[in-house]
């Protein structure tokens, strides 16, 4: 089973604090990857402007470089920053890292008479773009994201290993929150695309667990044609563009995520005080009913973090901390790593009907029930 | 000339030895009592006074000769209209053990001779072929990576699907903030039981049918519905509660439907759906056909027609100009009678143009769903032919189509039925399964409903299926009170039960293993595998070996 970890923080950490939390829980589970996704980034090396998307991958070999560079530039992107890792190649199993890129880029001119969901919608263009190119040329290049505020990392091997051969314990780069995930080696090698955290315009989600229903999932999501919807290396990946689907697409809020990928039975509608409508959101969202067991966590632009258990999750994932910094991990081992200094009877494990979220005042985390009121006016 | 007369034989002259079935008669054991010659549907057995030579050998004398007794026995007798049909009445009655129907070995000589009198053989029942593709299929992806598996005894399963046109979720919300009209949905257990007439079927077969789904409903929480078939449905139960268990059909016949339509102000709920029948999988291009035996006082009333007379409906709607046309008209009228409140849907023959008829469904706001009824689906009453050769097979037309909504993104909107041949030899769940994990949404189960639930003798080896003449043996197909009162209606509701708390129990015995609880697993292809590679590739299911 995966490892999980993120914590978010109202003042920059480190990611190797998260990576050391892996460490912690890697009892029973045979590491074989780590992805990390970084949130509200800082450099010790450059001061970083909010609203400049940061590039994240991997260019495998100096020819994808020079066309990486060749395409952003007419794109109109200008490099601002090219973040070096102080890499130590002899810890990295693969021996095709030509280049890790954490790159930040200013926007091309052009983009000042666009409204924002068109600059998102260029910028996730731009991020598959990159894909394509790297996959037509026998997977030279990888783009995990393309994104304000977010750098992500994807790497086989030992995640501790990882973190110290990318140099991560030089705390140059920090963010105020940081995804985790160890990946089981059900992918190994085969594709640094099926690694958590799974990233889409800005929404990022990763999980534990196994989704049995994928093959419909995808079935449905590749069907609405949405150029962002492609990949499925992995059976997770659906859950990101499920919690995109609902936040970006239908306008959701955020409780709406649990109600589509887990929904109530119809006798719980019955006496929920938004039964109808849930009812009605179930049956249009049918085909997106996930079958875990499963933890999901996520991160939206905004800085929010979120937890959803499936209904039938037996081994719950804890949320623990204190105002300012909260820790959530697949096991409370992870927690008590990442913030051991907490009143640890204020952690909680949500349950079959549980969201727990942290607001990005991250002053404390909200247990939201499926059972509560739905917080959305035109349902009530 | 003048032909011979001496040897009675005519060309459509058969011995025993020609008919399906061979009647085996142990004399030894039998005690005269007449049971079987009474109950035989066909009075295909008689008693006859028989001779038997006792040989004799008087060794004193040294003189052979015979003598010669008289006794009692049963004939069978071989003109085609008699014929023995296996249903094993007689030994079902028999308290000796004396008789039976046997399968002939022998070359079908009475097959040669089924066109009589200017007309070709007709039947009821089923297809006659034990083959079953969707008895080949297994579910391979057994879920055991993660957390502890499923129980099926244990945990909690949703296996519910819905019937009805289901919106894209973006018009969902746009139309719940505007409150616009949003379609009606019913969730249902994905195992319905198929359309079989008022008609068709005994008034007592009925009444134990509809006790059955009642209490699957009421007391047991399983929300299984039935359809009514071509033909109405009686008016005490227009105007009972039990309608909303009810699909109502309407056929190119309209039989039925004055009734309906008057009752509709004094329905206390609305019905679970409206099927238009535009096809039926046992007899593509053939409207329903009620032979006049079975044109009943009752049936004559609810259908509005004289008694004894044989009820064609047409093979299409009339007054409609085309498929399109016809599916959008009446899909609205249809709509529009019940305030917009009942999903509507048509039936079709499985058919290589299923997925134009789908597409067209596609199109219009108001099409519920799509039922597609293969080959192998069964029937009151139809020409050997059109239930032998014509037709399409459930499984790649169901598949067509899934996937093509899967290619438009719509396989949400409008969910596919599948009917036809789903437990022909006794594996309901396993033929279902696949047909859902195919991308149906559920499926519709006649035959074996019968079979199951009330003792129908009929089976793929021809046997029985003379549903069409109103002798049925078991009561099941008949209006002749001596022969439904038969049949028990509280002990077809009972089976009724049984029958779906088994299926429940199977069910979940398919979707733990595969880690499925939380949905039923409607296009889960990666679950299935078949041992033959070109199937699996039509199907694009995973080939076993
Ligand atoms: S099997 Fe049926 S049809 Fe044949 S003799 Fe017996 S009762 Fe008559
Ligand atoms: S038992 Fe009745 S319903 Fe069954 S095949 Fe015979 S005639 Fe038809």
């Amino acid at each position: 089973m995966c490892r999980l970890a993120m914590k978010t923080a109202s003042v920059p950490f480190s990611p190797f604090s998260v990576i050391s939390a892996m460490e912690a829980m890697k009892e029973g589970y045979d590491g074989s990857g780590l992805g990390l996704l970084l949130r509200g980034v800082s450099f010790a090396d450059y001061k970083y402007q909010t609203g400049d998307p940061i590039l994240s991958g991997i260019a495998h070999t100096d020819a994808a470089l020079h066309r990486l560079n060749a395409f952003m530039e007419a794109k109109g992107y200008t490099l601002k920053y090219d973040h070096e890792f102080n890499v130590q190649p002899s810890l990295i199993e693969a021996t095709d890292r030509h280049k890790y890129l954490v790159r930040v880029y200013r926007l091309p001119e052009s983009f000042k008479e666009l409204s924002q969901r068109q600059i998102d919608e260029r910028l996730m263009l731009t991020r598959l773009a990159l894909r394509a190119d790297g996959e037509k040329h026998g997977g030279d290049l990888t783009a995990f994201s393309f994104w304000p505020n977010v750098a992500m990392i994807k790497e086989v091997g030992w995640p501790l290993e990882i973190g110290q051969a990318l140099g991560l314990d030089d705390h140059r780069i920090t963010s105020r929150v940081c995804m985790a995930q160890g990946r089981q080696n059900t992918n190994y090698g085969i594709n640094l695309y099926a690694c958590h955290p799974f990233f889409i315009q800005g929404i990022g989600t990763m999980t534990n667990g196994e989704n049995t229903a994928f093959v419909p999932i995808r079935e449905y999501l590749t069907g609405m044609h949405y150029p962002g919807y492609i990949g499925y290396q992995s059976d997770s990946e659906v859950f990101a563009h499920i919690l995109h689907y609902v936040t970006r697409r239908l306008e959701l809020p955020l409780q709406a995520y649990k109600h589509v990928i887990t929904p109530l039975k119809t006798d719980e509608l019955a006496n929920h005080p938004q039964g109808a409508f849930l009812k009605g959101l179930r049956d249009v969202c049918r085909r997106m009913i996930i079958d875990g067991p499963n933890c999901v966590m996520g991160s939206l632009p905004d800085e929010t973090t979120i937890m959803v258990m499936d209904t039938k999750k037996m081994r719950p994932a804890t949320i623990g901390g204190k105002p300012g910094e909260w820790a959530l991990a697949s096991e409370i081992c992870g927690v008590d790593a990442m913030i051991p200094e907490r009143d640890k009877s204020l952690d909680f494990q949500p349950m079959r009907e549980n969201t727990v979220i942290v607001p990005p005042s991250r002053q404390e985390y909200t247990i939201w029930s499926q059972f509560d009121q739905f917080p959305l006016p035109q349902a009530a | 000339m003048v032909s011979i007369r001496s040897i009675s034989s005519t060309p459509s002259s058969l011995t025993y030895h020609d008919l399906p079935w061979i009647v085996a008669h142990r004399e030894d054991r039998c005690t005269l009592c007449g049971r079987c010659t009474s109950v035989c549907p066909t009075e295909a057995i008689y008693l006859a006074y028989r001779r038997q030579r006792m040989p004799k050998l008087d060794i004193l004398q040294k003189k052979r000769g015979s003598e010669y007794r008289t006794f009692v026995g049963i004939r069978q007798r071989t003109d085609l209209d008699h014929r023995c049909i296996g249903c094993g009445m007689c030994s079902m009655v028999c308290p000796n053990e004396a008789i039976g129907p046997q399968v002939n070995p022998n070359d079908e000589r009475a097959r040669f001779h089924s066109y009589q009198k200017g007309d070709a053989w007709k039947r009821g029942g089923r297809r006659n072929d034990r083959a079953s593709l969707l008895d080949q299929i297994s579910f391979n992806r057994i879920s055991m990576l993660t957390d502890p598996a499923l129980d099926a005894g244990r945990h909690e399963f949703h296996m519910n699907t819905l019937l009805g046109r289901v919106l894209p979720p973006e018009e969902y919300i746009r139309r719940q903030a505007k409150g616009e009209w949003i379609p009606p949905v019913r969730e249902i257990f994905p195992f319905i039981i198929g359309s079989m007439s008022f008609g068709a079927l005994s008034p007592n077969m009925w009444l134990g049918l509809l006790q059955g789904v009642a209490y699957c409903n009421e007391v047991l929480g399983i929300p299984v519905v039935m359809c009514t078939g071509e033909g109405g449905c009686p008016p005490w139960v227009l105007k009972s509660p039990f309608l909303k268990y009810i699909v109502l059909q309407i056929a190119s016949g309209y039989f039925g439907w004055d009734e309906i339509i008057r009752a509709i102000p004094e329905m206390q709920c609305d019905p679970a759906a409206i099927e238009i029948k535009y096809g039926q999988g046992a007899k593509p291009g053939d409207g329903g056909l009620l032979m006049w035996f079975k044109v009943s006082k009752l049936i004559a009333r609810l259908r509005g027609v004289p008694e004894g007379v044989d009820l064609p409906s047409p093979p299409v709607h009339q007054t409609l100009y085309s498929i399109e046309e016809s599916v959008m008209k009446m899909i609205q009228t249809m709509s529009m009678a019940w305030n917009f409140r009942v999903p509507v849907y048509p039936k079709i023959s499985g058919s290589t143009s299923a997925k134009s008829v789908l597409n067209n469904l596609v199109r219009n706001p108001y099409a519920s769903a799509l039922l597609i009824d293969g080959i192998d689906g069964g029937t009151g009453a139809a020409y050997n032919i059109s239930m032998d050769a014509t037709g399409h097979p459930i499984a790649s037309n169901v598949r067509d189509c899934y996937l093509d909504l899967v290619a438009q993104g719509k396989q949400n909107e409008i969910p596919i039925f599948a009917a036809g041949g789903i437990g022909k030899n006794g594996n309901p769940v396993q033929n279902g399964m696949a047909l859902i994990m195919l991308g149906a949404s559920g499926v519709h189960m006649g035959k074996y409903i019968m079979q199951s639930a009330a003792g129908c003798l009929g089976s793929e080896k021809n046997r029985c299926n003379v549903c069409n003449l109103g002798i049925c043996p078991k009561g099941i197909t008949s209006q002749n009170p001596k022969l439904y009162r038969r049949l028990d209606p509280d002990q077809v509701a009972q089976r009724v039960v049984d029958v779906f708390l088994g299926l429940r129990t199977e069910i979940k015995k398919v979707m733990a293993p595969l880690g499925r609880s939380q949905s039923l697993p409607i296009g889960m292809s990666d679950a299935l595998g078949i041992s033959d590679k070109d199937v699996a590739d039509r199907l694009q299911i995973k080939y076993i070996c």
